[in-house]
């Protein structure tokens, strides 16, 4: 294949035809597209066509000069409760005074009915995500909210986290995703979803003015996390020793529960009265005697870590690269992380010019999320509802917002590949190649109203064209794939495609 | 004890009655098939085994414990007495028929050799088989696979939900089937004329399309088994049954009409208790209630075919001792592994108890790790699925042969 591709490339040198038959450079862009877009799509093509690939490189790492088309922001627009803060989240959804009072006690329907409510927060946030991956312009920044999503993760089915975790998403990741590290960290540590999850809201210094029954003495499980899985890396060289005393400095970090009650007014609150404000050693550094201040000292030792340089440089690399990057490349991202103060921005820049990045193409295999989004993109079509796609990424393993463990969604081949994945996912591409799944509304009342409010009001029925599909998709389609589609009835064409190995890879 | 003997000797005798007709044909059915079958329960996330198999006889205990111990047996929705030492958390009751017919034992103060309170490591490590190394491509059950004489099935090996785990990675092949309430419905894929179209784009040797045909004998053989009329009869009425008891019934099932199943494998998640764990009731007794009746499901669901199964449960570290500042615990170290089945010499707690006094702990917080967590599952794969030094040694490389005071858990 590899040799077909490079003789037909020489030919096209040395006859000198037009730059607009070049399958070498089709193949690339196609590459670029499925690596740091949500797949492809005719439009996207074209406009890398006319740019070129380091200008579209360059625009999408500069996100806030892509504007997004109102056909977008209408249907985020119908989505109100993305709006509300952490705060007015709680007071409007979570467990109202009636219900905490001790002496009335809530009925079950008083419970089921506010679960519900908070349940409309979780599919808002679904369809806001699942909108934005399929049609908004800047798709760098949608994949790496998906990656930075997973690298922090929180678990909406995780008590009041159904009420906070788009808000997680909206507040504490998408506006760092290709900012500072430092600032990320920082906008999780104190997001109420992450406080909540991972129960630092609950830690409390032993012998502190508010310390009693279940708040009585220090909870480990945000310390150790926050250094194993967000920042220096199971190998890091931290010690049991250093879980407990990250623990201790960051005591009195919770919610302020003023601002939950109200509406207003910050999620967040350091509470003095659970924190230990003692001097303390931290991986080798002192800590003075202290506040809120000892745990930004922390956050900003963390950040600053060579491991933490080499641990985010590897997830990096692994996302946007290969599943075994490199380890000069790693090496490279993670001494760039280290003299741009962990820029993001600047890290991805480095990887996207690589040549590692560059000749690693199809090396990925599309994670179930990527998968089920790059075949809407790919057919170009408006959905009329994003449940359908939300329920085949569950069925695939991988419910958005659900991943139950800190660690996050993986993005390996070796978690997503299995029997039952390519049986899913080749039922799946029937039933979008066939137009079942695009053109599918819910039945249910409430998502009915999420979907008038949201979706395109174009009654037409959405059709797959094949023709255009394989049009699209040509240059990254093995001959195998392609005798095997010629083979086939006109209507399976469609669908043989979107379920194709070469299209399950990226 | 007499009562335990009336109870051997009475099943012997009931067994022996019907063994002609009955039995006769389900043996003659397994001289091409398998003799013996090995399903494992992973809890990810550190089950607190001191609050599953409770060290009710320690004053230890209750002084690390004081708001989520079990209760001493006899005291109003205490632990379950099993041997004057240790008791059940009462939420296990459905547990204890099998625990009195001496098919259920338990080890004590198992563990990890790695010191890791990574959640990730140490799962890492109980699926590779080789604590401390995280480098070794393949997992042990599926290195077990390889082991195993006989021609290959599609579906001699299973795991239950839509990923693969790392305790099957390797060479051999596995199915994995989501073995949730609609697991069998219809599906578009299943249509001759479609599949047939994508057979040929997943006919060769790479590893999709290894894993599309492994996935469609899978599926074929799964259909076969759960639209059987049986099946259908059982159904009849009846709603699907959700959640671990639901799964656990459907993956017996599979397991009885597919004489070639020889080892599952299947994992719950939500055992991570740093906060309110509560105690008799409350996050960890609703998980261990819904655990208890599906594993009581699994054996009802297994028929005859429970006398040649053995089930363990395993985690992939113990929690602390001592209860944190919010009503949980957080990563400790040693723990319990269950295992039950018709071969398990039951109704004894194995292993050697370290003692939960100050001195007793491992790093001063944990329960301490007595046995090797590879021994007993050694000592099942050499006893109960009959490989020989040679095999365990690929299955479990660098194991250690000093066993300490674990002796055999199954008969023969």
């Amino acid at each position: 294949m590899l040799h077909r591709v490079f003789i037909i490339f020489w030919i096209c040198f040395f006859a000198a035809v037009p730059a607009r038959a070049d399958p070498a450079l089709d193949r690339q862009i196609i590459h670029v597209l499925n690596r740091i877009t949500l797949g492809p799509t005719a439009e996207a093509v074209a406009h890398v066509k006319a740019i070129g690939i380091d200008r579209y490189v360059d625009e999408q790492l500069d996100p806030a000069s892509l504007p997004e088309p109102t056909a977008l922001t209408d249907r985020l627009a119908a989505l109100d409760t993305q709006e509300l803060s952490a705060a007015q989240l709680f007071a409007k959804y979570g467990p109202q005074p009636s219900e905490t009072m001790a002496s009335a006690k809530p009925t079950q329907e008083m419970i089921d009915a506010r679960i519900k409510r908070a349940e409309s927060i979780l599919e808002q946030a679904r369809a806001a995500r699942v909108y934005r991956a399929l049609y908004s312009p800047r798709q760098l920044q949608e994949a790496m909210v998906d990656f930075w999503f997973n690298h922090f993760n929180v678990n909406a089915y995780n008590g009041f986290d159904m009420l906070w975790v788009g808000n997680f998403e909206n507040e504490a990741i998408r506006p760092h995703v290709l900012g500072k590290f430092r600032d990320l960290l920082l906008a999780t540590a104190q997001h109420p979803a992450m406080l909540y999850y991972l129960d630092n809201q609950d830690s409390t210094a032993p012998g502190s003015p508010s310390a009693a029954r279940l708040f009585s003495d220090i909870n480990e499980n945000y310390a150790r996390e926050l250094m194993e899985l967000h920042t220096l890396g199971v190998d890091g060289g931290y010690t049991q020793k250093d879980v407990d005393t990250l623990a201790m400095i960051l005591t009195g970090w919770g919610f302020n529960y003023d601002a939950l009650t109200t509406g207003s007014g910050s999620a967040f609150a350091f509470i003095a009265s659970r924190h230990d404000p003692s001097p303390k050693v931290f991986l080798g550094h002192t800590i003075a005697p202290g506040g809120e201040e000892q745990g930004i000292a922390a956050i900003d030792i963390l950040a600053k870590s060579p491991a933490t340089a080499h641990h985010i440089a590897f997830e990096l690399a692994q996302y946007f690269v290969a599943d075994k990057p490199a380890a000069a490349l790693v090496d490279r991202l993670a001494a760039e992380f280290l003299a741009t103060g962990g820029d993001i921005k600047a890290v991805m820049k480095a990887l996207l010019t690589s040549t590692e990045f560059r000749d690693s193409a199809g090396q990925k295999y599309k994670t179930p999320y990527q998968y089920v989004l790059s075949a809407v993109r790919a057919t170009g079509s408006k959905i009329k509802s994003p449940t359908p796609f939300l329920g085949t990424m569950a069925q695939l393993g991988m419910p958005l917002y659900l991943c139950p463990t800190p660690d996050g969604y993986k993005n390996t081949q070796d978690a997503w590949l299995s029997p039952d994945a390519m049986t899913t996912r080749t039922n799946f591409a029937v039933l979008v190649g066939g137009g079942a799944l695009l053109n599918y509304v819910p039945p249910d009342e409430q998502e009915a109203r999420i979907v008038a409010a949201s979706a395109a009001p174009d009654a037409r029925p959405i059709t797959v064209s094949a023709k255009a599909l394989q049009t699209l998709l040509d240059p990254i389609l093995t001959d195998h794939t392609r005798a095997a589609i010629a083979q086939s009835p006109a209507a399976m064409k469609a669908a043989l495609i979107l379920g194709s190995p070469d299209f399950m890879r990226r | 004890m007499l009562r335990r003997d009336f109870v051997r000797l009475a099943g012997g005798a009931a067994l022996g009655a019907i063994a002609s007709p009955v039995l006769g044909p389900i043996w003659a059915a397994r001289a091409d098939g398998p003799p013996a079958r090995l399903i494992v329960v992973m809890l990810r996330g550190a089950v607190d085994g001191l609050n599953v198999v409770v060290p009710y006889a320690e004053a230890a205990y209750y002084e690390a414990r004081s708001t989520i111990a079990i209760q001493r047996p006899g005291t109003d929705n205490g632990a379950l007495d099993l041997d004057g030492h240790f008791g059940l958390h009462p939420a296990l009751q459905p547990l204890m028929a099998m625990w009195n017919d001496e098919k259920l034992a338990f080890i004590h103060a198992a563990g990890s050799p790695d010191p890791s309170r990574s959640h990730f490591d140490a799962q890492l490590f109980m699926e590779n088989g080789t604590p401390g190394r995280s480098t070794t491509p393949d997992g042990w059950m599926d290195r077990l696979l390889a082991a195993l004489p006989g021609p290959r099935s599609p579906t001699e090996a299973v795991s239950v939900g839509p990923t693969l785990p790392y305790i099957f990675k390797g060479p051999v092949a596995v199915a994995n089937l989501p073995l949730g309430p609609k697991a069998a419905a219809p599906m578009v894929i299943d249509r001759p004329e479609i599949a047939s179209a994508f057979d040929k784009l997943y006919d060769g040797n790479d590893k999709q399309s290894e894993a599309y045909r492994q996935g469609r004998a899978a599926r074929t053989q799964l259909v076969a088994d759960m639209s059987s009329e049986e099946q259908r009869m059982a159904d009849n009425g009846a709603p699907p049954a959700e959640g671990f008891p639901g799964i656990a019934a459907r993956l017996a099932r599979l397991v009885s009409q597919d004489k070639h199943v020889r080892l599952a494998f299947v994992s719950l998640g939500g055992w991570d208790t740093h906060a309110r764990q509560g105690n008799d009731k409350g996050q960890l007794a609703g998980r261990l209630k819904a655990l208890g009746e599906g594993l009581v499901a699994l054996q009802q669901s297994l028929g005859q075919d429970w006398s040649d199964t053995v089930l363990a449960v395993i985690s992939e570290f113990g929690r602390t001792v001592h209860e944190n500042g919010n009503g949980g615990t957080d990563h400790g170290h040693g723990n319990v592994i269950w295992v039950m089945g018709g071969p398990v010499k039951g109704g004894k707690v194995y292993g050697q108890w370290p003692g939960l006094a100050a001195a007793q702990l491992y790093q001063q917080r944990d329960l301490a790790v007595t046995t090797d967590f590879r021994h007993p599952l050694a000592n099942i794969v050499e006893k109960h699925l009959r490989l020989d030094d040679k095999a365990l040694a690929k299955i479990f490389p660098d194991m250690p042969s000093a066993r300490g005071d674990f002796t055999d858990i199954l008969a023969g």
